[in-house]
């Protein structure tokens, strides 16, 4: 196990494909910054790949103090035993008290087998990361411990209207995967400037054992992020068909479409891309209309701070209005498109 | 043909899909014992790879899950689908395990069933959706994880084409065995239940239960462990193995107030777009 050390740094996973750093990584600068201000400690952020030493500018430009870069062939494209190994020595080398990655299809494939390896605490998908002192029951010796300045790991769990606060006490260092768009992307600061920290980590044949034959990736379809105007599904649009009118109020209102998890699992939409909440992508639009929403925890941790949120549910208890500034307690069928008939005879006016 | 032998982790979850309000608390908590129990989704998907390995290139299938002795409900459908074997790990002394702590549990496991070419189990459990005790067990037992399996393409000489998610795309890649596979709902279409199959073992029960085990005749067993049974470190099981601690749970209470009600109306909806626009939240 790793030694707890209450001057290690905060680190980042820099996960980058094809020499791109994926947005999520940028948006986790910003409050790793916060996070090792509070502590009194430097940004690290681990850069595995290769030929990619200049992503560093772009890192140091978001708040990162040192970017360890690993450079070697075998690391040119993500397989998980060898990034494994190099976050798992590198964390034994410099024992690191905090290290966060994105909750993409990579940091949850790797983030858990660093985890097994160091034997330390991970919690996935946080909506929140915050430092605080922490008194817990030790349910051996039933006494209270006090903790000075531990990762606060914040996410809504299981099911329903809870909010639960994870720490990691004893076994760092402490790790949590977060998903794109939960923290905003802070300005960039190009005369900021950092260390680059060259490491050579030893890839063995072993780790070599899957071998990436073939490859196709397309463009993201949805660009939920970016939009002004976000106009969302539910289970209550009831149907792939039906889900038509989303696209078309979307359309008439100048926004991208969003999905609830219950709407992607439906199947009312075809890409996993579509979905906003915890497990999907957190958007602020200046408007966000939830058609068909129930609004379970989960998806309001995705939408909440949206600028103006219109909720148009059957349900007038239901739990999106509680987030709402306009409700409208009604059928989506027939309200849809009266908006969508009120829009148009403006652009007429 | 060759023979290949698959084990399969599976979990038998809360249907959190379906949360009616009789399984609200007054405080707004979840009453978990008045959630019916499932069989976590994308584990039926990792049982039918692990099937479908069984017919294309010959070999067996053990299943494997860890809970109460009520979990022994996902093991029997397994059997009605086409397993061969089927083992509980219940303890008491592992409860309240984290993801790290389960996923060492399930890899003694692994480890003394022994012999074996793939571990197959689905991407992740709906009750928490962390997808962390597959690669964490994969780790563990020291042999390559392949995510998100959405294809077998070729199993021959001790080694596997797979292809895979990538969220945006997919990638075909080849692993030598044994292998940790995570699967995804698209990988394949699990079978139903066969009607002989549900013949044959609708009697078999985990010795807990039943009042008497010995009661029990012994074509009705189903195979039950203990940590004593996977030579498990106690210190590494449970509430004392789990490194996360739950510091604090607060339940949201939802308001009720301070929205502007519009009326389902041609002109409450008129009038909304009218000040949305003069919010300049449109336009």
């Amino acid at each position: 196990m790793n030694r707890k050390n209450p001057e290690g740094e905060v680190w980042i996973f820099a996960e980058q494909e094809d020499g791109k750093l994926q947005d999520v990584v940028l948006e986790l600068c910003g409050r790793a910054r916060e996070l090792a201000d509070k502590l009194g400690v430097k940004v690290g952020a681990v850069l595995p790949g290769r030929g990619v030493a200049d992503l560093s500018k772009t890192l140091f430009s978001y708040g990162v103090d040192k970017v360890y870069v690993v450079d070697d062939p075998n690391l040119a494209r993500f397989t998980t035993s060898p990034y494994a190994h190099v976050l798992q020595t590198l964390i034994e080398k410099y024992a690191p008290q905090i290290v966060l990655y994105g909750a993409t299809h990579i940091g949850r494939d790797l983030a858990p087998r660093v985890a097994s390896a160091t034997r330390s605490g991970m919690t996935a998908d946080c909506t929140d990361l915050q430092i605080d002192d922490v008194e817990l029951l030790d349910s051996k010796t039933k006494t209270k411990v006090q903790y000075k300045n531990l990762l606060q790991q914040i996410r809504p769990a299981f099911g329903g209207n809870i909010v639960a606060t994870i720490v990691n006490p004893e076994q760092w260092p402490q790790m949590a995967t977060v998903r794109e768009g939960v923290f905003p992307k802070g300005e960039a600061d190009e005369t900021r400037v950092g260390e680059i920290v060259e490491e050579k980590v030893a890839i063995d044949a072993s780790l070599l054992a899957v071998e990436a034959l073939e490859r196709f990736v397309e463009e993201k379809k949805v660009d939920l992020k970016g939009a002004r105007v976000v106009v969302a599904g539910g289970a209550g649009v009831g149907s792939k068909e039906n889900f038509k009118l989303i696209f078309d109020l979307a359309n008439a209102l100048g926004g991208a479409v969003g999905a609830s998890r219950a709407a992607v699992d439906g199947g009312f939409v075809d890409s996993h891309d579509y979905q906003i909440g915890q497990t999907g992508t957190t958007v602020r639009p200046a408007l966000y209309v939830a058609c068909g929403i129930s609004g379970a925890i989960q998806h309001r941790a995705g939408m909440q701070d949206s600028a103006k949120i219109i909720a148009i549910n059957t349900d007038p208890d239901a739990p999106i209005f509680s987030v709402a500034h306009y409700g409208i307690v009604g059928d989506l069928n027939q309200v849809i498109p009266a908006m969508i008939k009120a829009v148009k005879e403006r652009v007429v006016d | 043909m060759s023979s290949y032998h698959s084990i399969v982790l599976v979990k038998q979850v809360p249907d959190t899909a379906n949360v009616t309000g009789s399984a609200m608390k007054e405080d707004g908590t979840i009453n978990r014992a008045a959630l019916p129990t499932i069989f976590n989704p994308e584990d039926l998907h990792a049982l039918e790879a692990a099937l479908e390995v069984k017919e294309r290139f010959g070999g067996t299938v053990t299943v494997v899950t860890m809970g109460l002795p009520k979990a022994a409900d996902v093991l029997r459908d397994c059997l009605y689908r086409g397993a061969d074997r089927a083992i509980l790990i219940t303890d008491r002394r592992a409860a309240g395990a984290d993801t790290l702590a389960t996923s060492y549990v399930l890899s003694q496991a692994v480890k003394t069933i022994g012999d074996f070419d793939f571990v197959f189990c689905g991407r992740q459990a709906i009750d928490g959706d962390t997808a962390q005790t597959g690669p964490q067990t994969a780790e563990k037992l020291g042999i390559p994880q392949i995510a998100y399996l959405t294809e077998i393409i070729d199993v021959k000489d001790g080694k596997a084409t797979l292809r895979r998610s990538l969220g945006n795309g997919w990638e075909t890649v080849s692993t030598t065995l044994p292998a940790l596979v995570t699967v995804v709902e698209e990988a394949n279409e699990p079978r139903p239940k066969a009607a002989i199959k549900v013949m044959r073992n609708k009697h078999k029960r985990v010795p807990s239960e039943v009042a008497d085990p010995s009661t029990l005749a012994p074509e009705d067993r189903l195979e039950q462990w203990s940590l004593d049974d996977i030579s498990a470190d106690l210190d590494r099981c449970g509430l004392a193995g789990s490194p996360t601690k739950v510091y604090r749970i607060e339940s949201i209470v939802l308001k009720k107030e301070g929205f502007v009600e519009v009326p389902a109306t041609e002109e409450g909806v008129r009038n909304l777009v009218a000040e949305l626009v003069k919010d300049r939240a449109l336009g």
